[in-house]
């Protein structure tokens, strides 16, 4: 297939059976920063802003446009914490285990909340309502213990306080 | 109409700031009162949040912690006039946690519109570009380097030289690159500046596009505070409109433009070449130095990298003139240092203070002890590469020179507090599984080392835990001597100053170890 395209896949060029879900978010991302100089963690950004991770098969086109090697991109989504390879649940639970939460009860925290999801860190729980992953620091470190839950940060956040929060977010649009 | 100011920081927000901001604005609709809400920054007075201020006739008046359910009792109290009420905390130009305080970087923090220019000139903004645009480039990099500004980032590297060095290099293209990579625990005095005062940062890297003739900058943000990111967007918008950045900022004739780019969760992009290295789109793997950044950075160019603190300290330093500055401080540390009081603490937050305050000061007289009420046993300073500090060198002066001197850095001022129920061997291994998570793989002694030390730790704490002696002394000599090696053979601070956390706990605190005191200080080491 490779062989066959002459223009990038910005430029629509990826024949029809080749589509997947994914490819319009692609198509979009490279081409709104595929001449950005350093481009590509913008577009590696707005692809798992859309799709919800970067699809391996993803890479090879993502190089391709850039004219980058397939082992360039590998290595830029292997390299961050950031980009998932794989969709995480619906909801992102992110739980600070830095020195400063900490101090005030991090590390029980954060075996509560595995035990409560039945899920290691990076897991996600078996219902796909929710990924639970460490984070290093969300500069919340005068009211830890810090959560990040989809983007927004909880302070001083309880035992309690997280079972709420699941509770919300599993009641919810879960 | 009374204007109320409910901070839109994500720390006051991380509280309830935002259910607080709602229900004023419906018990005010319900009164038939007029009100109008303006969401801030914070103050950094974190066990405040959320703060509530009202502008009265007599100046602003504070009430905080505010919970949703008060609300009604404030109005009740009349606090849109200043009523009294239990959460009230006086006028804020009495607070003694403000008062005490020397607010110069973080002077329109909390205060103002985040991304309101007029409001910002209101305030004392854009002077300091202004007077910039009649200077010469040298001039602006004389000011800068007179003033005595010092990297505050962690390194220290006097800012007037690096400019000076970029100014000097002779290229077709410059860059100023903001490193807002604030990923050490227990700091925020970035987030806090660029979520309530990001016009102050914008300006800072105009000026210093100005004085070494750069044209565009960067503003390298790390994902985890998406608050900051939308505020600086915002704020960037709102420049342009007004002329601050563009073809002609301000009507000097001259361009600068800023963009900011997204890290990607990469503890190790807060080091300047590996940030660079992300900046192009690569993997943050740490470069070799020489050539400095300063001589071949960004895209190859000559690239001034500045933490966002000391690129928001030139302003004022523009503004005010380098000697205003250069009066507060000690010893080599000239100006203020924003400190972050973090982790087990009552009153935790950030406080602007001079060079030379020292630790006890800070907790003693800001901190108020440690929020579970037991007593202080260490202090860990300047985030995961900085010591451990136990009571008694609480006296130390926060100074760069003088943290030197006792193997600890001040960094980028965060002290976080643990109570007497720590276990620093615990942290130690923290240390070195930090560093195995975080090393960007480049350098042996850190991807290597790191992961051996986390391995010697856990062997040390099974040790200490099955109190046999002998295998603790023999987990602490390979400690040592792989400590050695890490500070000794790493490429860059992460693997170089991993040790400073182990070490100082294993000399300070060696009970933690299994060890009397007196058996680790006499060891080689």
């Amino acid at each position: 297939m490779r062989g066959e395209r002459h223009g990038g896949p910005a430029r629509g060029a990826l024949p029809v059976v080749d589509r997947q879900p994914w490819s319009d978010a692609v198509d979009a991302a490279l081409a709104a920063h595929r001449d950005t100089p350093g481009g590509l963690l913008p577009i590696l950004h707005a692809i798992q802003a859309t799709v919800g991770h970067v699809p391996p098969a993803a890479v090879p086109v993502i190089a391709d446009a850039l004219n980058l090697s397939r082992a360039d991109v590998h290595g830029v989504v292997s390299f961050y914490h950031d980009f998932r390879d794989r969709p995480a649940g619906r909801h992102v639970i992110k739980v600070c285990r830095a020195e400063a939460c900490q101090s005030v009860g991090a590390e029980a925290l954060v075996a509560h909340a595995c035990r409560q999801l039945g899920v290691a860190l990076h897991g996600t729980a078996a219902d796909g309502s929710i990924t639970l992953d460490p984070v290093y620091c969300l500069g919340n470190c005068a009211l830890a213990p810090a959560v990040q839950v989809d983007g927004t940060v909880h302070g001083r956040v309880t035992p309690a306080m997280f079972d709420a929060l699941v509770q919300g977010l599993r009641g919810g649009t879960a | 109409m009374t204007r109320v100011f409910v901070p839109g920081d994500s720390g006051a927000r991380s509280v309830g700031a935002d259910a607080v901001a709602q229900a004023i604005s419906i018990e005010a609709g319900m009164r038939g009162v007029k009100v109008e809400i303006v969401r801030t920054g914070s103050r950094g007075l974190y066990w405040l949040e959320p703060l509530v201020e009202v502008e009265t006739a007599a100046g602003r008046v504070a009430y905080g912690p505010v919970t949703p359910a008060e609300v009604p009792s404030l109005f009740d109290a009349h606090f849109l006039t200043g009523g009294a009420h239990d959460r009230s905390q006086g006028p804020v130009a009495t607070m003694p946690c403000l008062v005490r305080q020397r607010r110069v970087t973080f002077a329109r923090v909390g205060v103002v519109d985040p991304v309101s220019v007029r409001d910002y000139e209101a305030h004392g903004g854009l002077a300091g570009l202004r007077k910039a645009g009649t200077l010469a480039p040298e001039a602006i990099v004389d000011e800068v380097t007179r003033s005595g500004l010092r990297g505050r980032g962690g390194a220290a590297f006097p800012t007037g030289i690096k400019w000076k060095t970029v100014l000097g290099a002779p290229a077709d293209r410059k860059y100023i690159v903001c490193n807002a990579d604030e990923g050490d625990s227990g700091t925020f005095a970035d987030r806090l500046l660029m979520e309530g005062d990001p016009l102050t940062l914008i300006e800072g890297m105009a000026i210093a596009g100005f004085a070494v003739g750069a044209t565009q900058g960067f503003i390298y943000l790390r994902s985890e505070y998406p608050d900051a990111h939308r505020v600086l967007e915002r704020a960037l918008a709102a420049a342009r409109d007004a002329g601050l950045l563009g073809a002609d900022v301000l009507g000097s004739g001259r361009t600068f433009d800023i963009e900011v780019r997204l890290g990607a969760g990469a503890y190790i992009c807060g080091e300047e070449t590996a940030l660079l290295e992300s900046l192009e789109g690569k993997r943050g793997v740490v470069r070799a130095k020489p050539p400095l950044p300063a001589i071949s950075g960004l895209f190859g160019k000559p690239t001034v990298v500045n933490n966002v603190l000391s690129l928001a300290a030139v302003p004022g330093i523009l503004a005010d003139g380098a000697a205003a500055y250069a009066g507060h401080g000690s010893g080599r540390s000239r100006g203020t240092l924003p400190v972050q009081l973090a982790g087990n603490v009552a009153r935790g937050g950030l406080f602007e203070v001079p060079f030379g305050t020292t630790v006890r000061e800070l907790l003693e007289r800001f901190g108020g002890g440690t929020r579970s009420g037991r007593p202080v046993r260490a202090v860990q300073v300047g985030g995961p590469l900085g010591a451990y500090l136990p009571a008694q060198q609480f006296d130390t002066p926060l100074d760069y020179e003088a943290f030197i001197a006792i193997d600890a850095m001040v960094g980028h001022g965060g002290i976080v507090v643990f109570d007497d129920t720590v276990d620093l061997a615990r942290m130690a291994r923290y240390a070195m599984e930090f560093c195995a998570i975080e090393s960007c793989g480049k350098c042996t002694p850190c991807r290597i080392g790191s992961v051996r030390g986390t391995e010697v730790m856990d062997r040390l704490i099974t040790a200490r835990d099955a109190g046999d002696l002998a295998a603790v002394e023999e987990q602490v000599a390979l400690l040592k001597d792989l400590c050695d090696t890490m500070l000794g053979g790493s490429l860059c601070a992460m693997g170089g100053m991993t040790p400073y956390p182990v070490l100082s706990a294993l000399r300070h605190f060696p009970e933690d170890f299994g060890l009397d005191a007196p058996v680790a200080a006499g060891r080689q080491g």
